[in-house]
């Protein structure tokens, strides 16, 4: 469990640290959330409206700038493969990747999306289930993302074709993360949706690292 | 503690590298291995390593199949790639300290000490040399040790004093009792050593 804790605080201080790859990620989801407003215009109802939607693509696109960092600098430098010799089954090297990632490159999006939703007009009741949902939704989006990431390392312009293999696979987290807010909004219950959400979370937490961990042995060779 | 590699091929992309390669190494034993660019060199020490699955044949460690119980024998040996698997916002120190405790080991301030990097030790690993990235690399043999060394051009970019402190190194791990499996372009003076050449490949050492 040392090991796995080794590469997961290494990760976390290693974004600390390069620090830009934060920065440019949440500068991405504040332009690219409040571009919606100024093109739309300023009808509130309209806003109000939209605001679930467009927050949770804003955070979902945000999210894959950073993916190719799971693995992508640890295949160029050569750890990568150190990390596959060691003790630590690589399933769980990979879980401890996947873990600081979202630490750094999503938890910052949740923590800023209760602010970009007020410039939506959404109802103050709504901001709690909003975060609510990207927090049970968002793990899936680091979990679905490292499959990708896996799969594509060492490929030259992999960016675009990890976004082809992983946005596909992100739409039921997105239909059931805009549907819990919408519910919201409307004061109806929201929590079959938030439910499935940590069901999806949860299911991928078993899946996507034994995925990801294939691909990288197959990459590494 | 021995280390037995029975009848090996490797197929890269349709291409056989080579094949009905074998060789036992026992304790206190190094094998050179030599060979042309594209011999297989380094793709035999990752096939070792467990990186790269052979297309035939067997790695024995322990009198264990190390494809059976991989866990158990990455915990006896270090592998030192081409690359030099620093980060290089981390300092000399936290690179070395990080593989070692990644590895279970905490010998990091006499790695240091032998690799004479500890007036570097704070300094970020990206404005290194290549021959002090290359120390740095190496000090992870030291800061957390292992019967069977796996060297892929150990001596590259380093000086001849670093290339003598080195050897030197590698001799008392021999002496110890230590394997090595090294791939290296450059001369080195070991009596335990065994020459295997890829381009001249016999079968068994």
């Amino acid at each position: 469990m040392s090991a796995f804790f080794r590469i997961f605080s290494r990760d976390v201080r290693l974004a600390v640290r390069q620090g830009s790859a934060l920065t440019m990620t949440l500068s991405f989801f504040v332009i690219a959330v409040t571009l919606f407003p100024l093109g739309v215009g300023p009808e509130l109802s309209i806003l109000a409206r939209i605001g679930p939607g467009v927050l949770w693509v804003g955070a979902l696109l945000a999210c894959m700038l950073t993916l190719d960092r799971i693995f992508q600098a640890d295949y160029e430098d050569g750890s990568l493969d150190q990390l596959m010799v060691g003790t630590l089954p690589v399933e769980l090297m990979v879980l401890a990747k996947i873990l600081a990632h979202w630490l750094t490159a999503v938890v910052p999006l949740i923590i800023i999306t209760p602010v970009l939703a007020i410039t939506f007009n959404m109802p103050l009741d709504s901001l709690g289930v909003m975060a609510l949902s990207l927090l049970l939704g968002s793990p899936v989006l680091s979990l679905i993302g490292s499959v990708g990431a896996a799969l594509t390392v060492g490929m030259r312009r992999g960016g675009v074709l990890l976004s082809l293999l992983v946005l596909p696979l992100y739409i039921p987290v997105l239909i059931f993360g805009v549907a819990a807010v919408e519910a919201a909004i409307a004061l109806l219950p929201a929590g079959s949706h938030l439910l499935l959400l940590a069901a999806f979370s949860a299911g991928s937490l078993v899946i996507c690292p034994i995925a990801s961990a294939a691909a990288l042995r197959l990459a590494v060779e | 503690m021995t280390l037995i590699a029975d009848n090996l091929r490797c197929i890269r992309q349709d291409r056989v590298i080579f094949k009905g390669l074998g060789f036992t190494l026992g304790p206190g034993q190094g094998i050179w291995v030599k060979g042309k660019n594209g011999a297989g060199k380094s793709s035999l020490l990752r096939m070792i390593a467990g990186l790269l699955k052979p297309s035939k044949g067997t790695i024995t460690w322990k009198d264990v199949d190390t494809q059976e119980e991989p866990e158990s024998f990455r915990q006896d040996f270090r592998y030192i790639a081409h690359q030099d698997a620093l980060k290089p916002v981390l300092s000399v120190r936290e690179n070395i300290e990080f593989w070692a405790q990644y590895h279970g080991g905490d010998k990091v301030a006499g790695a240091l000490k032998l690799f004479e990097l500890e007036h570097l030790q704070d300094t970020p690993a990206q404005i290194l040399s290549a021959g002090q990235k290359k120390r740095t690399n190496l000090a992870r043999l030291v800061a957390s040790p292992a019967p069977l060394w796996i060297l892929d051009e150990p001596l590259s970019s380093l000086d001849t004093h670093y290339i003598d402190l080195f050897t030197d190194l590698l001799r008392e791990h021999l002496e110890g009792g230590g394997l090595a499996l090294l791939a290296t372009h450059q001369t080195i003076d070991l009596q335990r050593v065994t020459i295997f050449d890829l381009d001249n490949l016999k079968g068994v050492v």
